[in-house]
Parts: C-alpha cells; sequence; structure tokens
C-alpha cells in the first residue's frame, strides 16, 4: 500500500449525508464572494496561474456529495457547486481535509499525490500552476472569514481552534517557527 | 566547518519558509527557461528575486541564482539578461553550466561568485579545474553519479568546492545531456529548463488503475494500492525482453542524509536537496531535518533519525551512487 504522508481526516458520513439536500445555488454564490475576496486581498495567485487564468478546475472533495467548479476568469473568480462529476479541464480530488491542508500549505501536493490520497487529471500543467500559485499565497482561509465576521470574530475564532483541534483538519495556515 | 544546506525553492513563500527553517542558502530561479526548473506557478519575476535576497540577507542567509540551461542560438540575451539581473539583486553567487554564460559572466560581473551546475556534468577534477582556470568557478554541483570515495579523490585533486545532492529526485543520466524527455516532448531540460513538460504529462484514473503519459505515451500504469508513478522516461516502466520493468531507473529518490559524516570526510562544502517544484511544506521539512543532521554532526551527537521517507517521490528512498550497487 501506498504510505499517506498524514493521516488525512475524513468527513463523516453522517454529517455529509445531509449535505445531499443542500440547496447549491446560494453556496455557489457565498463561494463566489469569497474566491473574489480572496483575489482582491491575493492578487499575485491569479497572476502566477499565466496561461491558465481562464482554465475551468474541477475541485472535487471526495467525502462531500458534490464537486466545486473554479473558473479564475482573470482574477474575477466564479465558483459553482453542482452535484455529479463537473466538467472541467482539469481536476484535482481527495479527501475535504487533503484539499484545505493543501490550501494552507500543511501538506505537500506531490506526496499527496504518490501516496493516492489525491488524484489529478487533465491538464497537469494548469494543475500545476494552481497548485504552485496557490502555495505561494499562503493563504488562510479562515482568517478570510474572520475578516468579515466584525463582533463574531472572537467567538468564531475559538470555534475554529475547537474544530480544528477536534477534527485534525487544518482550517487555518499553520504558523511557522522560525527556529534558527 | 559546518556543511552547508543548500535548499531549494520555487517560490518567495518557499524561499521564507526555507530560511525560517534553518537554510544557509537557497537556490531558486527566473520565471523563465533560463532555469532548468521553468513549471507553471513557479519560479521569481525580478521585483520577487530582489526582495527574496534581501529577506535571506536580513536572515543571514545566501541566495544561488540557477541560470542553468543552455542559451539559444540568437537569443543569448535572454540568458545574459537573466545573469545582469541576478548581480542587480545583489544575489551570492549564479549556477551556470554554458560555456558562454560562464564567460559572459566572468567578463561582465567579476565579483558575481560562480558556480558550475550540475547540468554541466563535471564529473571529474580535471574538468573542473578547468572551469576553475578559465572562468573562475568556485564550486562545483556534481552529479548524482559519484561514489564518496570518487568524491574524495576529487576534492583531493581541486581547490574548487564541491556540493552534492543528499535528497530528492535522482537523475542519474549525463545531466545537461540527457534527451530523453526531448524524445517525448520536443522539449527538454537543457533547453527548455522542463523534464518531462506538465504540458505533455497526463494522468488518468480508472477504478484505481492509473495511467501515467508523456506526449500521449503510456509510461507506467499502476495499481489502485501502488504508489503514483513519476512521470519522466527514465522511470518509466516498459516491456522488454517479455518481462515488465523499470529499464532505466527505479522510481525511487535520493536520500543520503545518514552519509553526511563519509561526505564531510570525503570534503564536501555543501550538502544541496533537490526539489525547487515542491511545496514550501516539503522545503520546511527537509531542511529542518538536514539542518538537524548537520549541526548534531558539528556538536558531536549522533544523527538525529530521519523522518523524510514518506515524502520522497515514489515512497522508495536510495543511497543512489554513493554506495554503488549496480544491478
Amino acid at each position: 500500500m501506498p504510505q499517506s504522508p498524514v493521516q488525512i481526516p475524513r468527513f463523516p458520513q453522517a454529517l455529509a449525508y445531509p449535505l445531499r439536500f443542500m440547496p447549491l445555488v446560494p453556496l455557489s454564490a457565498s463561494l463566489t464572494a469569497y474566491s473574489r475576496r480572496i483575489s482582491k486581498s491575493h492578487p499575485e495567485l491569479f497572476r502566477r496561474l499565466g496561461a491558465h487564468g481562464h482554465t475551468r478546475f474541477v475541485l472535487d472533495p471526495t467525502d462531500l456529495p458534490f464537486v466545486m467548479l473554479l473558473d479564475p476568469n482573470g482574477g474575477t473568480p466564479r465558483v459553482t457547486v453542482i452535484r455529479g462529476a463537473g466538467e472541467g479541464a482539469a481536476r484535482i480530488a481527495g479527501p475535504l481535509a487533503a484539499l484545505l491542508g493543501l490550501v494552507h500549505g500543511a501538506y505537500d501536493g506531490d506526496a499527496l499525490f504518490f501516496s493516492r490520497d489525491l488524484v489529478i487529471e487533465g491538464e497537469t500543467a494548469a494543475t500545476l500552476a494552481l497548485r504552485n500559485a496557490v502555495d505561494d499565497a499562503e493563504l488562510d482561509l479562515s482568517q478570510e472569514i474572520l475578516n468579515l465576521s466584525g463582533p463574531l470574530a472572537n467567538p468564531l475564532q475559538r470555534l475554529l481552534a475547537f474544530l480544528e483541534r477536534r477534527t485534525g483538519v487544518c482550517l487555518t495556515r499553520p504558523d511557522e517557527v522560525e527556529i534558527w | 566547518m559546518v556543511m552547508e544546506i543548500v535548499c531549494p525553492a520555487g517560490t518567495p513563500a518557499a524561499l521564507r519558509a526555507a530560511v525560517k527553517a534553518g537554510a544557509h542558502t537557497i537556490y531558486c530561479g527566473f520565471a523563465d527557461e533560463t532555469n532548468a526548473r521553468n513549471f507553471p506557478g513557479l519560479n521569481f519575476d525580478r521585483s520577487e528575486m530582489r526582495d527574496g535576497v534581501a529577506f535571506a540577507h536580513t536572515h543571514g542567509a545566501k541566495v544561488l541564482v540557477a541560470i542553468n540551461t543552455f542559451p539559444r542560438a540568437g537569443e543569448e540575451v535572454i540568458w545574459h539578461r537573466a545573469i545582469d539581473d541576478a548581480a542587480a539583486s545583489s544575489a551570492d553567487a549564479v549556477i551556470l553550466a554554458d560555456l558562454g554564460l560562464l564567460n559572459y559572466a566572468a567578463q561582465n560581473h567579476p565579483d558575481l561568485r560562480r558556480h558550475l551546475s550540475v547540468q554541466a556534468a563535471a564529473a571529474n577534477a580535471d574538468v573542473i579545474n578547468f572551469y576553475a582556470e578559465a572562468f573562475g568557478v568556485k564550486r562545483v554541483v556534481l552529479p548524482r553519479v559519484l561514489s564518496v570515495p570518487e568524491i574524495a579523490e576529487i576534492n583531493a585533486e581541486t581547490e574548487v568546492e564541491t556540493e552534492v545532492f543528499v535528497f530528492g529526485g535522482l537523475c542519474v543520466m549525463a545531466e545537461g545531456r540527457c534527451s530523453l524527455s526531448s524524445y517525448a516532448t520536443g522539449l527538454s531540460p537543457n533547453m527548455n529548463g522542463v523534464c518531462s513538460p506538465a504540458s505533455h504529462v497526463e494522468y488518468s484514473d480508472d477504478q484505481g488503475v492509473l495511467d501515467a503519459r508523456l506526449g500521449g505515451y503510456t509510461i507506467h500504469r499502476v495499481g489502485k494500492n501502488d504508489p503514483a508513478p513519476y512521470p519522466t522516461l527514465c522511470k518509466g516502466c516498459f516491456n522488454a525482453s517479455g518481462k515488465s520493468s523499470h529499464l532505466f531507473e527505479d522510481p525511487v529518490s535520493l536520500n543520503a542524509e545518514r552519509l553526511i559524516p563519509q561526505l564531510q570526510q570525503a570534503g564536501v562544502a555543501a550538502l544541496k536537496i533537490e526539489g525547487r517544484q515542491r511545496s514550501r511544506s516539503y522545503v520546511a521539512q527537509v531542511v529542518r531535518n538536514f539542518r538537524a543532521a548537520v549541526d548534531a554532526l558539528e556538536a558531536g551527537h549522533p544523527l538525529p533519525e530521519g523522518m523524510l521517507a514518506r515524502l520522497s517521490e515514489g515512497q522508495a528512498m536510495t543511497t543512489g551512487a554513493y554506495k554503488k550497487t549496480w544491478r
């Protein structure tokens, strides 16, 4: 068996099941607004995509009952959540925790790929560009949400920290410790 | 003297991670065909290079700029500009392979330290001394085909510092001359900075059976319980003479961390980690590991146990040619 670089938590099936009935249009709209906020705070991410700035990516959290279609759209991204396989030039599939860990720089994409925790298909160059652009952007998805949360930011931060500890899912960007 | 840890950085974030993790030196390249890791989304523009060098210097680390592909006839200005810009960014050295570029750097930037890239495939003391005498080369990155005793012999016959790979992807070809990638894709690491360019790599997963294709040719197919295959011809698996095997190289990754004491005794000045195409997470973990090892060696302590196997390409490790056991 290939050796996983880390133990990657799986989204509990009992919680994933109700998501089958979740309305996807509001979720798509929220994720689109969220991604556009990120594009404003991290414009270099889209610059690094270069020739792949208009490539459609299928992001497939394999433990959730939907996929996300990410259109970078030259820096004005659009996210569409659909049920089914989805169509795009490149597909990146893996447990939600693996995808979040990659975004936050906690995991190495190549290591997850060689261990088969991550599957990539389609245009490898586009996937590589996205992976490198995201890795360089040093994103913190939770911090982006907290920045929007006003007076709720502090309790929300505590909740996220609690969830991170309980689930082992990397919900924030790990601190880089300066050790030397 | 403490052996220098030379770490890869494909992005400014990886450079900062390497510095924070304890790298003595970082090597990186511009985002074009002047360096041998010209992959999508990777590398530095001029402004990022200046900022990266400044960040490293502030933290006491050095930056080497790899300009280690071979210029196309008539387009030399692209490579010359890269050398000029590396010098302008206050880089500590340039890593070059081409004779013309070495000459250009020596003539136009005599104070800019010149290292000889592994792409020059300089594997004996005579040729290394030639580069030192002709172009003032101060350090050579040795090809990954030499045993530790052979490295010691070279060091005994040259004043040029030697730098050797200790971790990461393993290339046992005559680097700078390998044409395998060109056969399948028309693009090579030597001229275009891409070995098995991502634009020509395709993976397809059919119910767990994973195919790796390069330039339309299937070069490996694995079952659902196997590690994903590496997308280069040299590590592909082929049918020949009635059996299926890795004809050129097994898909293993170099890990010479246990050989660090012997490499030090052989006179090696610097230990190089491969992987500019890897993430900042990889860079930080590998750097920490090797920095701990050289510091332990310097302090006379036993080497710490390695934790790097799971980060390797192909998930299998070798000490490569340092301990030769040819098939």
